[in-house]
């Protein structure tokens, strides 16, 4: 096809487009980590997966059609929406000594760079969730991990954040950091995870 | 017609009205983070100015103008930011942040939207949806972007 045909083509395939009434468009993005990801578009009860990064697809009244988009296709069309992208949250881990509530030496200086990290957001509002290792019963680890969470919080509102700024999640031994059988002492689960978001 | 003996009826709306208690309804949803230009959410019926920190609720419906864009971030760590012209409803949000099961439907009824997904999604990739006038959005651990244009 010659540029003239092409250039044709192009101005037909938008003028239908244009009078096909609404357009919807997906494109799935790479994700940073590297993890699997995809998402998957549901239309009249036919799914398409969109599951290589930048895939895309294109939903009008005649129909859906897949295609490959770009980066600079989705900067073009999704950088205002992008640019307005909170920053994710930053995770901090701290941990204490067996049994207590207590941080341990190294996991008190972290704290500074929790501090660091709030500075750089404009809204920031922080997340504390404390965790126990796997001795003891729910009940027992469920109430530690809030308190864990709760000397942490007095912790960051002593150095001035704002009481409304923090708030304290308990989560027992639901999510240990390290896999073990119940009733193992391990120091790595004995912890408490700070988000600023 | 054959009813259902109203023995069993009450005891399941019994245990409907249990699920629903058991996921707390918190007023606070999210949070505007970032906001540029003419940016609003509509709620019961008025319309609040959508600046950076205000506290977002379930129903909160979030409108930008011609030179508007907003993001927010919503308690399951879900990110959702939207471009200029755009309307996105949070139609529905419930998270238990003890045990991260949840619900999450966003809504994007005009222009472009970002998402990344949060723990709700993590925990139950079919917790999460993302519709469009047309079609539903299913999320596996995904950062994707979405627009609707007319």
């Amino acid at each position: 096809m010659n540029s003239m045909a092409r250039r044709f083509a192009l101005l037909l395939a938008l003028l239908v487009v244009g009078c096909a009434g609404p357009t919807e468009t997906v494109v799935l993005l790479p994700n940073p980590a590297g993890q699997e990801t995809a998402v998957t578009v549901t239309r009249d009860g036919r799914e398409v997966v969109l599951a290589q990064p930048y895939a895309g697809a294109r939903l009008g009244r005649g129909g859906a059609e897949t295609f490959a988009s770009d980066a600079g296709q989705v900067r073009a069309r999704y950088g205002a929406a992008l640019a307005a992208q909170p920053l994710p949250p930053a995770q901090f881990t701290l941990f204490f000594v067996e049994n207590k509530d207590e941080l341990t030496d190294e996991s008190k200086k972290i704290v500074d760079s929790v501090f660091a990290e709030i500075a750089r957001r404009p809204i920031p509002d922080v997340i504390v969730i404390g965790h126990t290792d796997s001795v003891g019963n729910d009940g027992a680890n469920d109430a530690l991990s809030r308190q864990r969470a709760e000397v942490v919080r007095a912790g960051l509102l002593a150095r001035g954040l704002a009481a409304d700024q923090v708030v304290t999640i308990g989560r027992g031994k639901r999510e240990l950091a390290v896999a073990t059988g119940d009733g193992v002492a391990e120091p790595r689960n004995r912890r408490v995870e700070i988000l600023v978001r | 017609m054959k009813t259902f003996p109203a023995r069993f009826c009450r005891g399941l709306l019994g245990t409907a009205t249990g699920i629903a208690l058991a996921l707390p309804a918190h007023a606070d949803v999210g949070q505007i983070k970032v906001a540029t230009g003419q940016v609003f959410v509509d709620r019961k019926g008025q319309s609040l100015p959508g600046r950076a920190g205000l506290v977002l609720e379930a129903d909160d419906v979030l409108r930008t103008g011609a030179d508007g864009s907003v993001g927010i971030t919503m308690r399951d760590n879900s990110l959702l930011s939207a471009g200029p012209n755009s309307i996105v409803s949070l139609e529905r949000f419930e998270f238990d942040a003890t045990t991260s099961e949840g619900r999450f439907d966003a809504r994007l009824q005009r222009g472009t939207l970002a998402v990344v997904s949060g723990r709700i999604a993590k925990k139950e990739p079919r917790a999460m949806t993302v519709r469009t006038p047309s079609a539903v959005l299913g999320v596996r651990g995904t950062e994707f972007v979405v627009s609707v244009d007319e």
